[in-house]
């Protein structure tokens, strides 16, 4: 779960709250759904507390092929 | 003429000399000395001092302009402001001391709207015609970009503006900067260049095309056309945000989304986080509130088996049997009482109907009834009785005794 994105953890986020819904599935499974979904969530606002804006630079190399380098604000 | 050239002679001169030189041929020129020239004023500045500097500019070309206080005054000229189109006339000389060529302004008159202007509207009805600006084109920015293109300088204070509200809404980010010019006759072809880079390299999902405010003129390469085609080739969705609220660019017209300014431009490019925070904490308790009901479900399955499980067992049966039993005692009871009433009732029936019949009742009405003394048998007929028979005469409240005399 560590090297999730935030985008596909809040996927599997909103994958465990629909399975959730579904009353046919067994305990142990909606159990197993919402462990992981209390997780899953956590997860997400670690994520966006932590997450720091990247930023690069756009250029031509000596072969004119576009390259990133990083950029540092003047 | 005080010519420092000769025919044959090539001669070194002093930046002096050859500034008094140029004054010279330009102050001696009758054409340079009353001139009248058509452009567009930008840079306009006024002193304390009452002297007017301006710019005159018509979009290939630039002249610098002098108009002092004691000229204002007496041509009575107008206020002047940049953007103004105006025709300026006055003599050419070359002002030594900063190495410039100058109009020496001596009246000014209004052109009406600005030939940068009419440059404007005609591109705009050209590419109009071409569809460019159609709503059909515009292309929905992505809700969640992973990759934000940035075309704008390097130096300027927008690109800080745009970096700060990136890191603040949507941190989650990269962004890719693709350097360019924004102002300046290189600028067109460099914005264009910049935006042609970033859809080669492929990786940007939106692209802000971003300026901070200026002058009509500082902004102008929005307005330029192979900026406007640069916009309409790209394959990634552009968001432009180019000077202030009130400024409308070719490039915003283009743009698949205009936005008023860079900052506005980098809002309306990412979403924002501070709402998903509050997404994930509504699903947490979607999440909490279904398991909850889960469990509940499953208590009151268990309690339903549980009673299902009692009703099935032997002392169930007794109980139910007995409570039976219990049930017809108290039936059979109430009948028995029933039918016991019903009998007395009867009974109290006829009571009353033999009362009705009683010879009692009769006597009350004024009858009597006369009884032998002797046998006391009931008296119906004269015959019964002999004279000197004793007699009984029976009355509602007693009897009589008498004697039979004839």
């Amino acid at each position: 779960m560590e090297s999730l994105s935030f985008e596909e953890a809040f996927t599997r986020l909103e994958a465990a709250a629909a399975a959730l819904q579904d009353g046919q599935i067994p305990l142990e499974r909606a159990l197993h759904f919402y462990e992981e979904g209390m997780k899953l969530a956590q997860h997400c606002n670690e994520l966006l507390q932590k997450a720091e804006l990247r930023v690069q630079q756009l250029t031509r190399d000596d072969a004119d092929v576009p390259v990133v380098q990083s950029f540092e604000l003047e | 003429m005080l010519s420092p050239f000769t025919a044959n002679t090539p001669q070194m001169l002093s930046v002096s000399q050859l500034s008094r030189y140029l004054k010279e041929v330009l102050e001696t020129d009758d054409i340079l000395q009353d001139v009248w020239v058509l452009g567009e004023i930008s840079d306009c500045k006024t002193y304390p001092s009452g002297h007017c500097y301006f710019t005159l500019k018509d979009g290939e070309a630039q002249l610098l302009c002098v108009f002092f206080k004691r000229a204002r005054l007496r041509s009575s000229a107008l206020e002047l402001h940049n953007g103004m189109a105006v025709a300026a006339n006055g003599r050419i000389s070359f002002y030594e001391r900063d190495g410039k060529l100058q109009l020496y302004v001596e009246s000014v008159e209004p052109l009406g709207a600005g030939a940068l202007f009419v440059r404007f509207e005609q591109l705009k009805a050209l590419l109009a015609a071409e569809g460019l600006f159609d709503a059909e084109r515009k292309r929905p920015l992505p809700p969640q970009p992973a990759v934000i293109g940035i075309v704008t300088s390097p130096q300027a204070a927008a690109l800080r503006d745009m970096l700060r509200v990136l890191q603040t809404r949507y941190p989650l980010a990269r962004v890719i900067l693709s350097p360019t010019l924004v102002q300046g006759a290189e600028a067109p072809a460099a914005i264009a260049a910049a935006l042609d880079l970033l859809n080669e390299h492929g990786e940007a999902d939106v692209i802000i095309l971003g300026r901070g405010g200026g002058s009509l003129e500082e902004l102008w390469a929005f307005n330029e056309e192979i900026v406007a085609r640069a916009i309409a080739r790209s394959r990634i969705p552009i968001v432009s945000g180019i000077g202030h609220e009130v400024d409308f660019t070719i490039a915003d017209f283009v743009a698949d989304h205009r936005a008023s300014t860079p900052t506005a431009a980098a809002t309306a490019a990412v979403p924002n986080i501070a709402d998903w925070h509050a997404d994930i904490l509504a699903i947490q308790r979607t999440l909490t509130e279904r398991i909850q009901n889960r469990l509940a479900d499953l208590h009151a399955d268990l309690e339903r088996a549980q009673h299902d499980l009692e009703r099935a067992s032997p002392q169930y049966q007794l109980d139910r049997h007995q409570q039976q039993l219990d049930d017809m005692t108290a039936r059979l009871q109430t009948r028995m009482q029933h039918i016991l009433s019903l009998h007395g009732e009867r009974l109290r029936g006829t009571a009353l109907r033999l009362h009705s019949l009683s010879p009692l009742l009769t006597i009350a009405r004024g009858y009597a009834v006369v009884r032998r003394e002797s046998d006391h048998t009931v008296v119906t007929s004269v015959q019964q009785t002999k004279p000197g028979d004793d007699l009984t005469i029976q009355v509602s409240d007693g009897n009589l005794y008498t004697t039979v005399r004839s």
